[in-house]
């Protein structure tokens, strides 16, 4: 299979991602969508390594599973601590940073 | 002992008295601390005595003693001991001012009794104390400056004594503002003459201005001024003189202390001590004899019409003090010394009774002669001393004032010429000076008595609200201010010792130089005028009697009028001011030079303060300068603001726009 198949789904789920997290306010639906580009970068990699014949990509696929849960734990955990503090669960909420 | 060592010691033990009381205040119960720095200042003035006795062991010439404990600055061309000065001027100055000091002291120990500061309160005297001997000890302009302004600090601390009187802290910032006047007089002085002569202590300023300046030289007459400038400050002579009625809003043992008996004697010190440039400069001191006699006349007059008990005693030191210039300005350096010392005297003790008098009004209660009247029969220690007290300062015949007023005024009569003036005005002040002597006698202690004297009488002393006689404001009582015991002289034994002690010596103060009998203080000063050329100059013993004789007449024809005007005709003063209303205007106005300093100094000072404050702070500085620069750093940042909207999908957008246009950079670069 030609390696163009891969890079198209992957640029798809990439870019439906990409929506996601420019689009919605919730913060569990944008970590998902997060998830969704990580994965779809994931794809990229394989796709790339079966294309090569090595295993250097997999490393790589591997490597960026492991930051993707660590990411996933500090998302969720930030989730909890919002909602302790009873802030709306609403990312336009928690903008007092702004300049 | 020798004489230094004991000097030393002079100087330690009210520097110690100071530091025990005011670090261990917490632990000093009831009345302790008042006797610690009674048993300091006493114990100076036992060293002062051995420190006379062991000088005078020494031969004539060799009376000029001096001491360094280490050196004080010393760079390429500079160089200042912590050293003192130990010759006949320094040690007269030295007893006279820790024995008087003593003495107050003792009095205060019973007078400030039930006052809410008492251990800062002798805190303060005792440090005022130790400048003074600094002053008086130190051996170079150095130290003279340091205890010149240590002084004026002292006496600042001392005058706002009671901070919560409004009228009190003004009179206190008064009274430090004119004195750094002095002060800075002074330092300039000093520079001026270090930068001719290079040197800095006192015996070798005077050698080499005698080698760098040629008599009458035009920067030693500046120099001299610039000294006589300090010595009016200090010694509230024209026109410096306006803060030391002010200061009688200290405690009354303050007054005495402070604005009579010491303090600002420290001018005529000053003249005394540079009397070698004086003389070399005689222009110089022919100003500042001009300037005492204007000033004793002056405020002679102004004394015989204010009403405040305390104001007509401070008036009365002024014009004093313009004897004692004039005294060593024109030279007569012992006679104007001898006036120094027994106005001490009777000056402390005349301020002693007021205190008591005022007491007996009521706590703040009101000093204006006004409201008293017939106290002789309530309060007879008092009147009895306080009588000695004027009329040694009427200079009444044999009192100690009347030896030395008329030996300042019989030396002048033998200078000859111009100073003849002095003579003349200087008598024609003394019949004024009796007449306000008495006029104080006759006011507050005969008379109808008042209602305060009837209830004393009965042996009750008077208590009135607690309220401040100048402003009509309620006192805080809890911030040092005398508290529900009043202190009268015939109910405490230390007022009544201290006040014993100096009744007798206003009295017979005057043995120490009657004409033509004694010689003690001239003998005893003499080392330290020897140089001068007006030394051998006194007034042969038949001059000096028949001077005294004139004095004798001025001093009585003061107290007849005084009798005339204010016992026998009361209604007199009522009809003289009807009669002459401008004159009584300008006098009870004290010839307008405080309204002078308010509009000529203090009114634009305010004015150029508030344009400073409203046009260049806050227009100039607050809202250009700063106001600019927070302006354009805002402007300048207002892009990098914008961005930084606080909303996470913005930041994302960003950060994709930012990905991909690199993307797109390296395609279009890579194809």
């Amino acid at each position: 299979m030609d390696i163009t198949w891969y890079i198209v789904l992957s640029a798809f789920i990439f870019a439906i991602g990409v929506a996601g997290v420019l689009t919605r306010r919730n913060p569990l639906v944008i970590l998902l969508c997060l998830e969704l580009m990580l994965n779809a970068g994931n794809l990229a990699l394989i796709g790339f390594s079966r294309m090569w014949g090595n295993g250097d990509g997999q490393v790589f696929a591997l490597i960026v599973m492991v930051v993707a849960a660590c990411e996933v734990t500090i998302g969720l955990g930030l989730i909890v601590a919002l909602y302790r503090r009873r802030i709306p669960i609403d990312v336009d909420e928690v903008s007092e940073l702004r300049g | 002992m020798s004489a230094t060592t004991a000097a030393w010691l002079v100087l330690a033990l009210p520097l110690a008295g100071t530091l025990i009381i005011s670090l261990l205040w917490r632990f000093l119960p009831g009345r302790t601390a008042g006797w610690i720095g009674t048993a300091a200042i006493f114990g100076s003035f036992v060293f002062g005595v051995l420190a006379l006795l062991d000088l005078q062991d020494h031969p004539e010439e060799e009376r000029h003693l001096t001491s360094s404990l280490f050196s004080y600055v010393e760079t390429a061309g500079v160089k200042a001991d912590m050293g003192i000065l130990v010759d006949p001027l320094s040690i007269f100055m030295v007893l006279v001012v820790t024995g008087v000091s003593s003495l107050i002291h003792l009095y205060s120990v019973a007078y400030m009794d039930s006052d809410a500061g008492y251990r800062r309160y002798f805190a303060y005297l005792n440090f005022f104390v130790f400048s003074m001997l600094v002053l008086v000890l130190g051996g170079n302009f150095v130290l003279l400056i340091v205890g010149w302004a240590f002084v004026g600090f002292a006496s600042y601390a001392l005058i706002s004594y009671w901070y919560r009187r409004t009228t009190a802290t003004r009179a206190g910032m008064k009274a430090f503002v004119i004195n750094v006047v002095g002060d800075v007089a002074l330092v300039l002085a000093a520079f001026l003459l270090f930068k001719d002569t290079g040197l800095l202590d006192f015996a070798g300023v005077f050698e080499e201005a005698h080698n760098v300046y040629t008599p009458n030289d035009g920067t030693l007459i500046a120099a001299c001024l610039l000294l006589l400038i300090a010595a009016c400050a200090k010694s509230a002579q024209i026109p410096l003189h306006t803060w030391l009625a002010d200061a009688m809003e200290g405690p009354t043992p303050v007054s005495a202390l402070i604005h009579a008996a010491t303090m600002v004697t420290a001018g005529v010190y000053l003249i005394a001590r540079m009397h070698p440039l004086f003389e070399f400069a005689p222009t110089a001191a022919d100003i500042a004899a001009i300037v005492g006699l204007a000033t004793l006349i002056m405020a002679a007059t102004i004394a015989l019409v204010v009403t405040d008990l305390k104001r007509i005693i401070a008036y009365s030191t002024i014009s004093q003090i313009g004897y004692m210039i004039v005294g060593v300005s024109t030279f007569a350096h012992v006679a104007g010394l001898f006036h120094l010392m027994t106005h001490a005297f009777f000056k402390a003790l005349l301020f002693m009774g007021a205190g008591s008098v005022i007491s007996a009004m009521g706590v703040g209660g009101d000093a204006s002669i006004d409201r008293m009247g017939g106290f002789r029969k309530a309060m007879p220690f008092t009147f009895i001393t306080f009588l000695i007290g004027a009329l040694a300062l009427a200079a009444f015949p044999f009192t100690s004032g009347f030896f030395s007023k008329d030996a300042i005024l019989a030396f002048n009569w033998e200078r000859g010429g111009g100073y003849r003036i002095i003579t003349i005005l200087g008598f024609v002040a003394a019949v004024m000076t009796a007449m306000y002597a008495f006029r104080m006698v006759f006011r507050v202690f005969f008379g109808d008595p008042v209602p305060e004297a009837r209830e004393l009488e009965e042996g009750h002393v008077h208590h009135a609200e607690p309220h401040n006689p100048g402003t009509g404001e309620p006192e805080d009582t809890d911030v040092g201010y005398p508290g529900p015991d009043h202190a009268i002289a015939e109910r405490t034994w230390p007022m009544k010792a201290a006040m014993s002690v100096l009744a007798v010596l206003s009295l017979i103060g005057g043995i120490a130089l009657v004409p033509g009998v004694t010689k003690t203080l001239e003998h005893f000063l003499h080392p330290s005028f020897e140089e001068s050329e007006f030394a051998e100059m006194v007034p042969s013993a038949s001059t000096e009697w028949t001077f005294g004789a004139v004095g004798g007449v001025a001093s009585l024809v003061g107290i007849a009028l005084a009798y005339m005007i204010w016992m026998r005709r009361r209604g007199t003063t009522a009809r003289l001011i009807d009669r002459f209303p401008a004159a009584h205007r300008f006098l009870a106005n004290k010839w307008y030079w405080d309204e002078l300093y308010d509009y000529g100094v203090v009114k634009p000072t305010a004015a150029f303060g508030n344009f400073g404050r409203t046009v260049i702070e806050s227009r100039f500085v607050q809202d250009t300068i700063i106001g600019g620069a927070v302006g354009v750093v805002r402007v300048g940042t207002s892009f990098a603001r914008s961005v930084q909207s606080g909303y996470l999908r913005a930041y994302a957008l960003l950060l994709l726009i930012g990905m991909f246009g690199l993307a797109l950079y390296f395609l279009i670069v890579s194809s």
